[in-house]
């Protein structure tokens, strides 16, 4: 059992708001978790595994940097040199001690740096080597992501670490593999490593990207100028420098006769979790997370319960975070929530709802609301592109969802935030459009 | 403790218990385990893995006898004994969910399948709705997730003359409401007994800890005033400021792992209390619970002690509306005044009488007087050998809320007057 009274480890905490009380006979009980990892240290700073690293050492990590080397990338030949210096930052960022290969992407998976099915060990040796190595990349072939994937997963899972991270980076669509074939290599590497996913230029398909990063438990953004690619790789380093633990789960425990409705992550992004349950034991079932440095996600979970008589109460969920570990026990992080259903005849009691819960809700909706409205804009039905993008203006400005409200306002003209009105802009820059798809499923937090 | 209420014997074996116990010794049935309430339906019935054990040889007779019998019996405190009123005991099981039939069954026959399962001492008990799982730490059952019974959902206390029963009540989740009962000498030896009545308020954060620690404070602090020699009113003045800063200092303290609310409100709850000596009685309050004064003799006429710090009191007493009407409003229960750090301004009132002949004093919750609201009301619900069995009269009221619908927490202390010597107390 780690020990988590040390000071460098990070510590779990989790906090529930919700509404208990239902009216008799109400069913459905909602509930904002947050989980905040606190007290392992500063991003990219050393700190300590719980299981395996005494303090001092950073924890032990491995990461995979998938770099497209397709043909489009020599168009402009600046997106090559930009894709280069990028690389050679995040190697920069690199701690040492941290496990590393880099990737050539095109129609097949080439290994770049050190090459021979392993992965290279940071240190200041090893980190001109490999940007050495960069120099020799070139354009010139097609692009099958999945097989980036199953490369980078032979090499991460060769090192014996605790944090398996992938970033990669793509150009264009994934046009020489099935999008079956993409499914499966993403199946396959669920739960193995987390990837962080970047689509360059305006040339790839959004939904391949998100879906990349979804199913990976990773962040999905466009960097429309390849001049921004080396920035956002330090940052993207640094930040998987900063995990401290991996692989941990959200574990939902729920009474006989519940059904849970949905989890999703609700902030930073919202992310749809439901289905990933695996099964843990009688009544619980593990979400996946994915790696936590300090920091803080919220998520939303709804629970059906049996109906029930005014003044009873029960416990609807229990919430705990673990670390699965392959021989079925887990390993329990120490967080723990409750949620609770109470029926009153208290109907102002009973009728409110939760401000977290209301606000995530809108959230939540607030993401779907671009997603069809781009979808509708795309498929020529302006009309209903127009009702769903005003819909999503009006979100945005009563959440005080900034970020998107600006994005938003680069493909409609907005007439009228409070009540949603827009008109579609005749004219959107393809990045624009792109990076509001993208970026649709940032949440903000509720105000305070 | 020899007052506190405590079970003589066991309600599974009649093997007797020592003061203390919280499993029979003979049996091992545990005594702080409710059956099952009548209303509840289990959500989802499984087949009890305990079904097996049913039929053992374990003796399992009715308790046919009268309410527990109390210990007080011939143990006078010395005056400067430590308040014997706050801390309370769990139930014994017992419910009035129709009319009490006294004699009868004060109570009830244990679930044999809880008292199986409960046994072997210290053991996780079984869930009291689905029967199936254990209650893990929380109070929650592990399979079913029903809270389960908790302590203060029924407490019944007698303490020498007087006693005071608190219940759940059958449409709120758990009881905001507390009391504290107690007695004692004056410095010239005459006995005085003190009862405080509090009920929490449920739109505030933690108002069942508010109620508490209200009771306790009160109680002890006339408990100990009144032996020094101070006069009953001021005594009880000075319990319901010294209640107002214990709830006060709730309001600083971090909320319990169960009350975890992002939004807190002060915890605040009312307060009534009542001093009885031989010849004075003396009420105080803050807030909607009262107090009544019902005479032995039913011919005089019983009245109410206490004016309450409410909407509708104080709509009636501006001339606005006439009782009925305010009491039909739905405002009328918002309290205009109360115990807590969010109170404007803390008003404790108090009032003295000199009743020329012997009566009960009823010391309640708006959970009671719901049901029972004008003097006359009281009176009738009122057992009429009040004055003699405290403790069943207790039940009694509680009972009559519950049958009334029992739409809020119920809490009751029948005083007796003129306070008689401890020995005195009733059988």
């Amino acid at each position: 059992m780690a020990n988590f009274s040390k000071s460098n480890v990070p510590q779990f905490s989790m906090d529930v708001y919700q509404n208990e009380y239902l009216p008799e006979g109400g069913r459905e009980v909602n509930a904002i978790v947050t989980v905040t990892a606190t007290g392992g240290g500063t991003v990219g700073g050393a700190v300590t595994a719980p299981q395996l690293y005494s303090p001092g050492q950073g924890p032990s990590a491995a990461v995979a940097l998938m770099v497209d080397c397709s043909g489009s990338m020599d168009y402009p030949p600046t997106k090559m040199r930009n894709a280069r210096d990028a690389t050679a930052a995040a190697i920069d960022t690199l701690r040492d001690g941290v496990h590393f290969a880099v990737i050539g992407g095109t129609h097949v998976a080439k290994e770049v740096y050190p090459g021979g099915g392993r992965v290279a060990v940071a240190d200041a040796t090893t980190r001109e080597q490999a940007k050495q190595a960069l120099r020799k990349l070139s354009a010139g072939g097609g692009t099958a992501i999945g097989t980036w994937l199953r490369l980078a997963d032979r090499l991460l899972s060769s090192a014996d670490v605790t944090i398996r991270h992938g970033i990669l980076l793509t150009d264009g669509r994934n046009e020489h593999e099935s999008p079956e074939d993409l499914r499966a290599a993403l199946d396959s590497c669920a739960g193995r490593f987390t990837c962080d996913a970047r689509g360059v230029g305006t040339d790839w398909e959004v939904k391949e990207v998100t879906g990349i990063a979804s199913a990976l438990l990773g962040t999905a953004d466009i960097v429309a100028d390849p001049a921004g690619l080396a920035a956002d790789f330090t940052r993207m380093m640094e930040t998987a420098m900063g995990k401290e633990v991996g692989d941990v789960a959200l574990r939902l425990w729920t009474p006989v006769g519940t059904t849970i409705k949905f989890v999703k992550q609700v902030a930073p992004t919202v992310e749809e979790l439901t289905d990933r349950r695996s099964e843990a034991g009688p009544r619980a079932g593990d979400y996946p997370t994915g790696s936590w440095g300090d920091e803080s996600r919220d998520y939303h979970v709804c629970v059906e319960v049996p109906p029930a008589a005014v003044g009873r109460e029960m416990l609807a969920a229990r919430v705990s975070l673990v670390v699965p570990r392959p021989d079925g026990t887990a390993e329990n992080l120490g967080a723990q929530g409750l949620v609770r259903a109470v029926w009153t005849d208290d109907m102002t009691a009973s009728t409110s709802i939760n401000p977290q819960v209301a606000h995530y809700t809108g959230q939540a909706e607030l993401a779907r609301a671009i997603q069809q409205g781009l979808d509708l804009r795309k498929a020529g039905d302006f009309d209903g592109a127009t009702a769903k993008l005003g819909r999503a203006v009006q979100l945005a400005s009563v959440s005080g969802n900034a970020d998107t409200a600006k994005l938003l306002a680069k493909v409609v003209d907005v007439v009228d935030a409070a009540t949603g009105t827009v008109r579609l802009k005749a004219k959107v820059a393809e990045a624009d459009e792109m990076t509001l798809e993208t970026r649709s499923t940032k949440t903000v937090r509720v105000k305070k | 403790m020899s007052q506190m209420p405590q079970l003589s014997a066991c309600p599974s074996c009649e093997w007797p218990l020592e003061s203390g116990d919280r499993f029979c010794g003979a049996c091992g049935y545990d005594l702080s385990a409710l059956p099952p309430r009548p209303d509840d339906h289990p959500t989802v019935a499984l087949n009890s893995p305990v079904a097996a054990h049913e039929g053992t040889d374990r003796p399992v007779a009715p308790e046919p006898a009268g309410p527990p019998a109390p210990e007080a019996g011939g143990v006078p405190l010395p005056p400067q004994a430590p308040p014997t009123g706050s801390p309370v005991s769990p139930a014994s099981g017992v419910r009035f969910d129709r009319p009490p039939e006294p004699e009868e069954y004060p109570l009830q026959a244990p679930d044999p399948r809880v008292a199986d399962l409960s046994a072997p001492g210290g053991e996780p008990k079984l869930c009291v709705a689905c029967r199936a799982g254990r209650v893990d730490g929380d109070g929650y059952c592990e399979n079913c997730g029903h809270a389960q019974p908790r302590e203060r959902d029924h407490m019944e206390q007698e303490c020498g003359p007087l006693a005071a029963v608190s219940d759940r009540g059958l449409r709120h989740h758990r009881n905001e409401d507390a009391f504290g009962i107690g007695h004692t000498a004056l410095p010239d030896g005459t006995p005085a007994s003190v009862a405080i009545v509090c009920d929490g308020v449920s739109s505030a954060t933690r108002p069942d800890d508010a109620s508490l620690a209200a009771a306790r404070a009160a109680s002890e602090s006339v408990l100990a005033a009144l032996p020094r020699g101070t006069h009953p009113q001021q005594a009880l003045h000075d319990a319901i400021v010294a209640a107002s800063h214990a709830v006060n200092a709730l309001a600083d303290e971090p909320a319990t792992a169960r009350e975890h609310a992002p939004h807190q409100n002060a915890p605040a709850c009312t307060i009534v209390g009542a001093v009885v000596t031989s010849g004075l009685l003396v009420v105080g309050w803050v807030g909607d619970s009262r107090a009544y004064w019902v005479p032995v003799d039913r011919s005089s006429p019983p009245a109410r002690l206490t004016e309450d710090d409410s909407w509708a009191a104080q709509m009636v007493a501006a001339g606005l509306m006439n009782e009925a009407e305010a009491y039909a409003d739905e405002r009328a229960h918002a309290i205009t005044g109360w115990l807590g750090a969010d109170a404007y301004e803390l008003d404790p009132h108090t009032a003295s009488f000199k009743p020329d002949r012997p009566g009960v004093v009823v010391v309640c919750t708006d959970g009671l007087w719901n049901y029972a609201e004008a003097a006359q009301e009281m009176a009738e619900a009122v057992p009429a050998d009040a004055d003699r069995h405290p403790l069943h009269s207790a039940r009694v009221l509680v009972g009559h809320a519950l049958d009334g619908g029992g739409h809020d927490n119920v809490t009751v202390a029948v005083v007796p007057f003129p306070a008689v010597s401890q020995g005195a107390g009733s059988a």
